[in-house]
């Protein structure tokens, strides 16, 4: 794979000969804003909005049919799905080189970092597998047999599962993470997209394209414990398709991206009910937090755009125009920005 | 990654003589092929790196699921295109995936799902056929995946050994299927004609096509779509300002620009319709009619359940799935029954049972529902047994359009617009 080559629209860099540590010492530069890193599925690009202005700054060229993106956990690399080229690629956040590609099998979709920065664990869509690689040594470390068209991915916060979700088998896999095995299997609505987990660890989300709900999950029992159904006034209900989700770490909200409904759902998590309807960009799949939580970034594939919505008032407040069908989307704070 | 080593397939050779065929037809078969293939699918590990066995996460076989499949072969007649090609198993390869999806699922839960074809070469006498087929069928209460023309599905549905089965229907168009000519145990992955020309009238609606210019095959299938197409065009409020009878006296290869305008000569129309279901010279009319205007129906602008071309709503892994397994793209009829062996196994998957009645009352119920690529859950209809489904309109390259169109109003789904709906159907067997 070629290195990838950055288009800098606005960058303010100090790269002496001293050194990056140096160089925070000496520069009065500290960021104002986190960067919103965003895969272009069919640009194969990854554009960057920087939080203050909400615009995009720079642009990076990368593989072929970029989806998931991922920070690692010490905000020092970027990782992005490339599916088409069935790789992971794994970018410098300082310079936004390439530092290396990572093997995932084939056309990898989604993946999730364990909590040692050491484990990724790929989708591989196309073969019915999950693939685990160890970043550090570059190489596979297993690759388990799922169900048909894996495609969520996550781990636990404490480390023990990692969860595949099958959009057609209709299930989540149980991985126990020591093992590499699957442990259980629960089975959900048609077509699970996302995996999340709450901040405890004590729920599993998982949402249900076509089946048009959520499931909440009891880890412990692994069993669903409430299925949350959404209804859009004015929108047919097939056209409300469940796809990412974002979990609060008060415990308190949880968004879900309606697809082709062009709506986030807000759900209240101490009643599991649907509070609020907001209307984004067409076609609304992938969302991120802010570190503070105040502010929701969505993808919205169709328009092409990237929506940011006001947490606490609940409304969005503008749209960011991105590459060609954008994606994936992870937030780097603004503390770990390079200088 | 999978092997079918349950799979059996028996071929049954013609046993009268049939006459010889021309290019392009299927030969009568005097020989038998093998009889077990087993179908083993490469496993994709590009490392060779230590793997987990699979062994602890499978749950050991406790269910096994047996489908039969039923396979009539058709004798396509000649045409005049040498370029016109039907695939030798098109509707068997989307069968064999759709168990093999089933088994990839199925060992986390315990169950086993194996194919029995019985596969009846062109030619073959229908008495010693359907002998073969009632002796299967007294084995016991049967599911089953037929791919039959409609009348051979209709003799077999009523033989006294398959009151206890159940059969998807998954190559039939046919319109009294869905009305007088139901029966109780057969449930239909097929599109019936008319939900394929509601798509269509929709899309002309949609559009203000509104003079229709019809152009009407010579042979069975094609005067039943038009039938359909008529109805269609009253449904959606449009109106067939021309009605023809294609006339077969010409080389459509040398002189369809010289022909064809003067076949289509009329002093309005939006939209030239051609009903030609085996594929002899619809595709000679575009861009040859006498006004400039878009040709739909068997040419042109088509409305199917699937397509090569389709590629939204996840569709690209199904193609490619199907790609790997069967070395050509997904056809209509690969697909209906793809979703008959699919329909098969989520309602195992959600019953636990492989008894057909509870088969049927699940599929039958508001539960189930099937993720079928296109964007919206499949479920069947509880008055005729109908799945109902998106129809796309495509042209070769692309899709055109998704019926149901948006704008097309339903009190309960939309996808009920397309076909028969609840107060049309005649059928009376399944209250």
């Amino acid at each position: 794979m070629t290195n990838a080559t950055v288009q800098p629209d606005t960058l303010n860099k100090n790269a002496g000969a001293l050194g990056v540590g140096l160089a925070l010492m000496l520069s009065a530069n500290i960021a104002s804003a986190h960067w919103v890193y965003v895969s272009n599925e069919k640009d194969d690009t990854v554009s960057v909005i920087d939080t203050e202005t909400n615009e995009v700054i720079k642009t990076l060229d990368v593989g072929q049919r970029p989806r998931g993106v991922t920070l690692s956990h010490d905000f020092t690399r970027l990782f992005v799905c490339a599916s088409d080229s069935d790789t992971v690629q794994v970018f410098n956040v300082a310079d936004d080189t390439i530092a290396f590609e990572l093997p995932s099998g084939e056309d990898p979709e989604q993946f999730a970092l364990h909590p040692d920065n050491k484990h990724l664990y790929i989708a591989n869509e196309d073969d019915a597998i999950a693939t685990v690689v160890d970043i550090e040594t570059r190489t596979v470390v297993s690759q388990i047999d799922v169900g048909v068209e894996p495609e969520g991915m996550a781990v636990s916060h404490d480390g023990k599962y990692a969860i595949v979700t099958s959009e057609t088998s209709n299930m989540a896999h149980w991985i126990d993470t020591k093992t590499q095995t699957i442990v259980a299997n629960t089975l959900v609505d048609q077509r699970p997209r996302d995996a999340e987990f709450s901040l405890d660890d004590t729920e599993l989300w998982v949402s249900s394209e076509i089946g048009g709900t959520v499931s909440v999950i009891d880890t412990q029992s692994k069993e669903i414990k409430h299925i949350i159904e959404f209804e859009v006034p004015g929108i047919s209900k097939d056209r409300i398709q469940p796809v990412g989700m974002e979990l609060t770490s008060d415990g308190k909200t949880a968004f879900v991206a309606l697809g082709p409904s062009n709506h986030v759902a807000v759900v209240d998590r101490e009643t599991l009910t649907v509070t609020d309807y907001i209307l984004v960009g067409r076609r609304v799949w992938h969302m991120a937090l802010t570190p503070e939580e105040d502010m929701l970034y969505t993808t919205n594939g169709v328009s092409g755009d990237v929506t940011l919505i006001d947490v606490v008032e609940k409304k969005a407040l503008k749209s960011i125009k991105v590459g060609r069908y954008p994606w994936g989307v992870a937030i780097l704070p603004k503390d770990k920005i390079p200088q | 990654m999978w092997a079918l080593e349950t799979l059996k397939r028996r071929i049954f050779a013609s046993k009268t003589p049939v006459l010889e065929k021309e290019a392009g037809a299927e030969a009568s078969g005097s020989f038998l092929r093998k009889s077990i293939r087993p179908m083993l699918l490469a496993s994709v590990l590009p490392l060779a790196l230590p793997v987990y066995s699979a062994e602890a996460q499978t749950a050991k076989p406790s269910l096994d699921v047996a489908l039969l499949y039923i396979e009539q072969r058709i004798e396509r007649p000649p045409v005049l295109s040498n370029l016109v090609q039907w695939p030798g198993d098109e509707g068997e390869q989307g069968a064999l995936l759709g168990v093999d999806d089933n088994n990839t699922t199925g060992r986390f839960l315990g169950q086993q799902y194996s194919l029995e074809s019985m596969i009846f070469d062109v030619g073959t006498d229908p008495v010693i056929r359907n002998e073969q087929i009632k002796q299967a069928l007294a084995a016991g209460p049967l599911l089953v995946i037929a791919n039959l023309p409609a009348s051979d599905l209709v003799v077999i549905a009523q033989l006294p050994d398959a009151a206890d089965d159940l059969f998807f229907n998954a190559q039939s168009a046919n319109n009294a299927l869905r009305n007088d000519a139901c029966q109780s145990n057969v449930l239909h992955t097929a599109p019936s004609r008319s939900m394929l020309s509601d798509g269509l009238a929709q899309f002309f609606a949609y559009k203000k096509w509104k003079d229709v210019f019809l152009v009407e095959g010579n042979r069975p299938g094609d005067q039943a779509l038009a039938s359909a197409i008529r109805q269609s065009l009253i449904k959606f409020g449009l109106k067939v300002v021309a009605d023809k009878q294609w006339i077969e006296d010409a080389d459509m290869r040398r002189s369809a620009s010289s022909e064809v305008p003067v076949f289509t000569q009329a002093r309005r129309y939006d939209v030239v319709v051609v009903t030609d279901e085996d594929q002899d010279f619809a595709q000679y009319i575009p861009y040859n009619t006498w006004l400039p205007r878009p040709v739909a129906g068997s040419a042109g602008l088509t409305p199917v359940t699937w397509s090569p071309v389709i590629e939204q709503w996840g569709a690209a892994q199904l193609q490619s799935r199907f790609n790997k397994l069967a070395s050509r793209a997904m056809t209509s009829l690969d697909y209906s029954n793809w979703a008959a062996a699919r329909a098969v196994g989520e309602a195992v998957t959600r019953t636990n049972s492989t008894d057909p009645s509870v088969i049927k009352s699940y599929l039958m119920s508001d539960e189930f529902e099937l993720g079928g690529f296109k964007g919206s859950p499949l479920s069947f209809r509880q008055w005729n047994g109908q799945m109902r489904q998106p129809v796309q309109l495509v042209h070769a390259n692309a899709v055109v359009a998704s019926a149901p169109i948006e704008g097309f109003l339903h009190a309960v789904t939309e996808l009920d617009t397309l076909g028969y709906d609840k107060g049309d159907s005649d059928c009376g067997k399944f209250q």
